[in-house]
């Protein structure tokens, strides 16, 4: 298990990240709806390379979290720096050109298209034949879409789904789906991927593969993980750092096994201890 | 398996060019041999550019996944502004076909930019208000050329709005005149330009739809939200399915105005707006041989079927009820499936995975 540093900002990331400045920062991050702070003052700080979790009851505002680094909504307070630079201003689109790609709780998949098309939509940034080299199959368009059949192929073998390229999406079985959104999510050659629930509705051997293939992904491609999950084994298996979020706010920061012991975590899942 | 889906869809669109082109055979040989009435030859343009028509909306119904109601309207423009350019042109090169030709290509450009501008607000619409936007559109369309005046002399072309102000040089004409419409249109449309339209209409969808910016826009289809998380411009997308829609339905537009003398605007009305619809529906969203057929046959049908003119609409109610009923019974869709060969397989391999 990677040990936690703190760095000059007052924030933790593994030992091994260190010497690079931190792929994502937020800081006093926060949105109001109303008379309602959905998420207030989240600082958080993310390694080049590292696997973090963001866990917490239900409505804690985790996927508000995501929703805000994606800029499906604009937060209303601080600031979010992704490699440095501040997103404030940016879309949904430009954020993910920026390099964050994000899957989502409730499986959004272009169910009409086959597997490896959804993959290859995609790569969207990656291919700059226009309209006319697609209509009149010019040499461009051929060299790129050989291209983008490789690497979707490439990348669906990283959950060995290269046999169900040519399957429809919205026909796969559920575990799939949920695999093929990573997927989908890693074509867009994201420096930070933001996973929302991936092991939700697997079975325990589907979570342990789902492990191995989180370590591997960012093994091979060198980017940062922040996920997700109420499943507690997966967590605390393979997450470096955690942040435990409640009614909109950080209760807590720091390794798994810090947070397993924290008081104010277990209060917040399992209720306050009775004074005897 | 690998390829089974993407060899599926090639294989489907050969299917369609196929039929097409086999259509056009067996039309020139019944032409030939005389074997056909000449109320039927009369009708092959008009279908050639109907089911240029129903291709064209079925990119903006089907494959965009945007319902609209006003593609009569891009006919329209395409129809006047192409046979002005064609009879413009007609003074000057004698050759019919490359007069019409000519105003295929205005007419899809007219179109094209119409559909571009219409389009930047439209699209920011969604289901049923953006029907009714465009269904407005095509009435806005039709009264604008209900009241435009244009015509031709030496001194090239004369334009005025609400009443004729043209003020011809002697020798000039009028080609479009308001309520009148277009006048004395040369027929220069031909069965074979009408097929070749529809192959070109086919090869442009076909090959839009199997490039990434047919991904893109059948993303937006499936799911706008998770289109736009992986970088996929949807405004862009939407624009450019539109765009192309209307350009095919403009050079439609010509090809079917140049197949007639005189053609007014209340041609291009809203009826006609469903009459497309219908075509899409009844051929299945996204299923441009079924647009195929759709049209030809609902073209045809009414003029077969005229001896019994008094009891059209009431036949044409209950088809479409019967029509309805059959394709949601599930006894009648597995006895067809069981029809087709090589689908009862891909039906067992539809039920292991629901598994």
């Amino acid at each position: 298990m990677a040990k936690l540093v703190k760095i000059p900002s007052n924030s933790m990331i593994p030992e091994r990240d260190i010497g690079k400045s931190p792929i994502l920062e937020c800081v006093n991050l926060g949105i109001q709806f109303g008379g309602l702070k959905a998420v207030d003052d989240f600082n958080l700080t993310i390694g080049r390379t590292e696997i973090a979790g963001l866990i917490g009851p239900n409505g804690a505002g985790k996927t508000t979290v995501f929703n805000l680094l994606t800029k499906v909504y604009q937060p209303t307070h601080g600031t979010i720096l992704l490699d440095g630079k501040d997103t404030h201003g940016m879309n949904t689109i430009q954020v993910n050109k920026a390099g964050i790609a994000r899957t989502f709780q409730n499986i959004r998949l272009f169910n009409d298209l086959s597997v490896e098309d959804n993959v290859k939509t995609a790569m969207e940034n990656g291919m700059t034949y226009n309209m006319w080299d697609g209509i009149f199959r010019t040499p461009k368009y051929w060299k790129q879409e050989k291209i983008a059949h490789e690497r979707a192929l490439e990348l669906l073998s990283i959950f060995r789904m290269e046999d169900m390229a040519g399957m429809k999406a919205g026909s796969l079985p559920y575990g799939a789906q949920r695999r093929l959104e990573i997927v989908r999510a890693l074509a867009t050659n994201p420096s930070l991927l933001l996973l929302d629930e991936p092991a939700a509705g697997m079975n325990p051997s589907e979570t342990a593969e789902l492990m191995e293939n989180i370590r591997k992904i960012r093994d091979t491609f060198q980017i940062a993980v922040l996920l997700i999950e109420h499943d507690m084994s997966l967590v605390m298996n393979i997450c470096e750092g955690l942040c435990v979020l409640n009614f909109g706010k950080v209760i807590a920061k720091g390794t798994p096994q810090d947070i397993q012991s924290n008081p104010a975590v277990i209060e917040a899942y399992l209720g306050k201890q009775k004074e005897r | 398996m690998k390829n089974r889906l993407k060899n599926k869809t090639t294989r489907n669109n050969f299917i369609t060019y196929g039929v097409v082109i086999l259509i056009y055979i067996v039309m020139q040989i019944l032409t030939a041999s005389g074997s056909i009435s000449s109320t039927m030859q009369g009708l092959l343009v008009p279908i050639c550019a109907y089911v240029v028509m129903a291709i064209s909306l079925n990119l903006t119904v089907g494959i965009l996944g945007e319902l609209s109601l006003g593609h009569a309207g891009f006919m329209s423009v395409g129809a006047f502004t192409g046979v002005t350019a064609a009879m413009a042109l007609s003074g000057r090169v004698s050759s019919g076909i490359v007069c019409l030709i000519v105003g295929m290509v205005v007419g899809a450009v007219f179109a094209a930019i119409v559909g571009f501008l219409i389009g930047i607000p439209v699209l920011r619409l969604k289901g049923d208000y953006l029907a009714i936007v465009t269904l407005a559109f095509g009435e806005i369309i039709k009264g604008i050329f209900n009241n435009l005046y244009v015509g031709i002399d030496s001194n090239g072309l004369h334009m005025s709005l609400l009443s004729d102000k043209t003020d011809l040089a002697e020798g000039g004409k009028l080609i479009i005149g308001g309520p009148m419409g277009l006048t004395s249109i040369p027929r220069y449309s031909t069965f074979t330009i009408g097929i070749i339209l529809v192959i070109i209409t086919l090869i442009v969808v076909f090959h839009l739809v199997s490039s990434r910016q047919g991904r893109a826009i059948m993303a937006v289809r499936d799911n706008r939200i998770a289109a736009e998380s992986i970088g996929v411009n949807i405004t862009k997308y939407k624009l450019m399915a539109f765009t192309v829609s209307a350009a095919l339905a403009g050079a439609s537009g010509t090809l079917f105005a140049m197949n007639y003398s005189t053609i007014v605007a209340n041609k291009f009305d809203f009826n006609t707006s469903i009459l497309i619809l219908v075509f899409v529906v009844l051929g299945g969203l996204g299923n441009m041989l079924g647009s195929i057929i759709a049209a030809a046959a609902l073209t045809i049908l009414p003029e077969a079927l005229r001896q019994f003119a008094d009891y059209r609409m009431l036949v044409y109610a209950i088809v479409l009820i019967l029509v309805m009923l059959a394709t949601n019974n599930d006894t009648f869709k597995n006895f067809l499936r069981r029809l087709k060969p090589g689908h009862k397989k891909a039906a067992d391999e539809d039920g292991k995975e629901a598994v």
